[in-house]
């Protein structure tokens, strides 16, 4: 029978025996945890010298210090807000309009820059030669431009479309000028909820047959035509929904009414601008993380593929990407990542997203520099470690598991 | 490999916890010793302070600087200047990066009070007006309801102009900037309909508009906007340098004393001309400064009235009329505490 032994007990077991060797210093195990404790405790130290002499510091100065500032009121507009907001509110409203801010352009930006990272990953290996070169252009030209440069950029164009009042304009319907983006607002009215309804159940029968078409494939090696039943389930039946209860919708479309367009839905040029900024420079950096995956996927297995008749687009989304994934992920997380922290640039053009909205105006109001920057750097290490979870969780799906 | 790394972390940290930092002590001392103020400016207003070609500052917020290093070093052009947009401007102060803010910084009460700072003065009285476009055919502020403005951000204006439309029930869409000249850029592109800030700065960025004849300013002036130089709290020999360097200016002016006369006045002036400049008492002595430390600052920069006119009055492309600015028994509210 063999006893169970953990690699550190056969470690220390086959040293050769000396004088001394069995000292609890000399076990790397309590050696290490006694380096640990003592860097802990530095540590800890560490933080707290910095944290009480700035305090002292602070209170020598005469700087008031503490978070009550956070419920007194603010007394300044932010352009853009996802909630109802006056100018009336407290600084923890200034907080959190900031954060929600950050968190619509990063999503935004996420998505995009994912799509126009793959397409243009993809596009790398593509036989047409125009194709390709668009794609080695694309990464070459946006991922060697500082970031900062192309937000300007994207905004100058924005500052050089017409007023209001001669607004570029789609119909009377859709309006494009120098102060944003202008379109109809569906507005739902009684009955409207069945249409709701009809959507959710389109999207989880989508789901259903999806598995049981797998499960279908993998008992008949049949394959059903999944694309085009759920590109019809999803249309057609809120579509149903909508000519059973009577087109429960009306839009509500943006007009000119004084200065500015009332009605509909607005999106303001800073948003835009740092939208399409940060999603086409990470995308260049994402292509090249989806080029390097899918290099990284042998030869052989394309070969493979062909060898069983496997169509080109099948080969590419049923081989080589998913197995690809396992280089991709990491590289997609630090990417997210770094899209987060540079939404930070908006300063540059005055979206009012965290970094510029509270530790800059809020900031500058109440002169807190310290419990201000304090939360601001809190909330990006918060969102970052939340894409860390998520994504780590995803590369633990796609790693190659041994069997 | 381990070992070495931990080793040289905590040598990374001792030097950390060794170098102690010290703002506090005496700002006075240490200007001397540098032989140059440090001196926090805009990052260019025109009239306030501005680089011009050959990199030399100039404008009433500069002649602040320059007089402190005339008063104290004996040389006007001992000036470091720092050009900080308006959300930089208390922090650089603070942490001691500057020794004087002079950069048209409006004189509130939070800002005195929480910021471990002091204002030394006021150089400068305005008040927050508009700015719009000629074209959109308002002649009133009362007009703007539902407009978009262009602020700078962490301005006093930013706060001023909410209440002002809350007061008019009016609505309008902030859309804020960090530096004057994106500012002016906003509401040239037509980003927003109206530009608001001090009066003197709506002058000032008018100026600089490819049309200045397409903009006009409102009459409305919405909130008091004393304007004056910054020194951190707690510093009181600095403190009164610089503030009796910005007295020493307007008190110039009130006793006739000007750059072209001051060596005649010093000379056979009245006797509180003579203390001003140094011939008689011992008002220098008393700031720590040397007994010509207020003739330096009227020969090298001039009293208030030579800089006024030099960079906002007259003799400027702005031409603002002294108005609030003039001296106490001429129309205006300047007015200087006994040089005695």
């Amino acid at each position: 029978m063999f006893s169970k032994k953990t690699a550190e007990q056969i470690k220390f077991e086959t040293r050769p025996n000396r004088v001394g060797a069995k000292a609890f210093y000399n076990n790397p195990k309590y050696r290490g945890w006694i380096y640990q404790s003592v860097l802990f405790v530095f540590l800890i130290g560490f933080f707290y010298s910095i944290v009480s002499n700035t305090l002292d510091n602070m209170s020598a100065q005469g700087i008031k210090s503490g978070f009550s500032f956070l419920n007194t009121s603010a007394g300044f507009d932010v352009l853009m807000s996802l909630i109802p907001f006056d100018t009336t509110d407290s600084y923890l409203q200034i907080f959190i309009i900031g954060i929600l801010n950050t968190i619509l352009v990063s999503v935004i930006g996420i998505i995009f820059s994912t799509i126009l990272g793959f397409i243009f990953g993809i596009a790398y290996f593509s036989r047409n030669w125009l194709i390709n070169k668009i794609a080695v252009i694309y990464v070459e030209i946006f991922r060697n431009i500082p970031v900062i440069l192309q937000v300007i950029f994207w905004y100058t164009v924005f500052n050089a479309l017409p007023i209001a009042r001669e607004s570029l304009n789609l119909g009377d319907a859709v309006f494009l000028n120098v102060t944003g983006l202008y379109f109809p607002k569906l507005v739902g009215e009684s009955g409207s909820g069945v249409v709701y309804g009809a959507i959710v159940v389109a999207i989880l029968a989508i789901f259903a047959i999806k598995r049981w078409a797998k499960k279908r494939q993998e008992l008949t090696g049949e394959q059903f035509p999944i694309l085009w039943t759920s590109l019809g389930i999803f249309f057609g039946l809120p579509l149903l929904a909508l000519l059973i209860t009577g087109l429960p919708f009306h839009l509500d479309y943006p007009a000119l009414k004084g200065f500015n367009f009332k009605g509909g839905i607005s999106v303001i040029p800073e948003l835009i601008s740092l939208a399409i900024a940060l999603s086409v420079y990470t995308g260049a950096f994402i292509a090249e993380a989806v080029r390097a995956g899918i290099q990284s996927v042998p030869q052989g297995q394309t070969e493979a593929a062909r060898s069983i008749g496997l169509k080109e687009s099948k080969i590419m989304s049923l081989i080589i990407v998913p197995q690809s994934m396992r280089v991709i992920t990491p590289m997609l997380n630090s990417e997210y990542q770094s899209l987060v922290k540079n939404t930070t640039i908006a300063t540059a053009i005055g979206y009012p997203e965290l970094f510029t909205v509270f530790a800059g105006s809020a900031l500058n109001q109440v002169g807190q520099a310290v419990e201000i920057m304090f939360m601001t750097l809190a909330i990006y290490f918060v969102i970052n470690m939340v894409i860390s979870l998520v994504m780590n969780h995803f590369n633990k799906r796609t790693e190659l598991s041994a069997r | 490999m381990k070992i070495k790394n931990i080793a040289m972390t905590l040598a990374a940290a001792g030097l950390v916890f060794s170098a102690q930092a010290s703002i506090a002590g005496s700002t006075l001392d240490s200007v001397k010793k540098k032989g140059v103020v440090s001196c926090g400016v805009s990052t260019g207003l025109a009239g306030f302070s501005q680089k011009d070609e050959k990199g030399q500052w100039s404008g009433l917020d500069v002649d602040v600087c320059r007089s402190v290093a005339a008063a104290v070093l004996g040389d006007a052009s001992k000036v470091q200047y720092k050009p900080l947009t308006a959300k930089e401007r208390f922090t650089a102060l603070q942490s001691g990066e500057i020794d004087i803010l002079s950069r048209n910084t409006t004189w509130t009460h939070t800002r005195d009070t929480s910021l471990g700072l002091n204002f030394a003065g006021v150089i400068y009285y305005d008040g927050a007006g508009f700015m719009v476009n000629k074209k959109l055919g308002v002649s009133s502020a009362t007009e703007l309801n539902g407009a978009n403005a262009c602020i700078q951000a962490g301005t006093s204006t930013e706060l001023a102009i909410s209440d002002y439309f809350r007061e008019n029930k009016m609505e309008y869409k902030a859309v804020t900037f960090d530096t004057s000249d994106q500012t002016r850029a906003g509401f040239e592109s037509g980003r927003c309909d109206f530009l608001v800030s001090d009066q003197s700065q709506l002058y000032a960025l008018r100026i600089g508009l490819k049309n200045p004849a397409g903009a006009i300013v409102l009459p409305e002036v919405i909130s008091k906007e004393p304007l004056g130089p910054v020194v951190r709290q707690n510093d009181d020999e600095w403190f009164n340098v610089v503030k009796w360097v910005v007295n020493a200016s307007i008190e110039g002016e009130y006793q006739g004393v000007t750059s072209a006369n001051a060596a005649e006045m010093k000379a056979k002036g009245n006797p509180g001309q003579k203390r001003l400049l140094g011939s008689e008492g011992d008002l220098g002595e008393k700031l720590g400064l040397p007994a010509d430390w207020a003739y330096q600052v009227i020969t090298q920069v001039g009293n208030y009235a030579e800089s006024f006119e030099r960079n906002v009055g007259q003799g400027s492309p702005l031409k603002i009329a002294r108005g609030l600015n003039a001296q106490w028994n001429k129309g205006g509210i300047l007015y200087s505490p006994a040089m005695r």
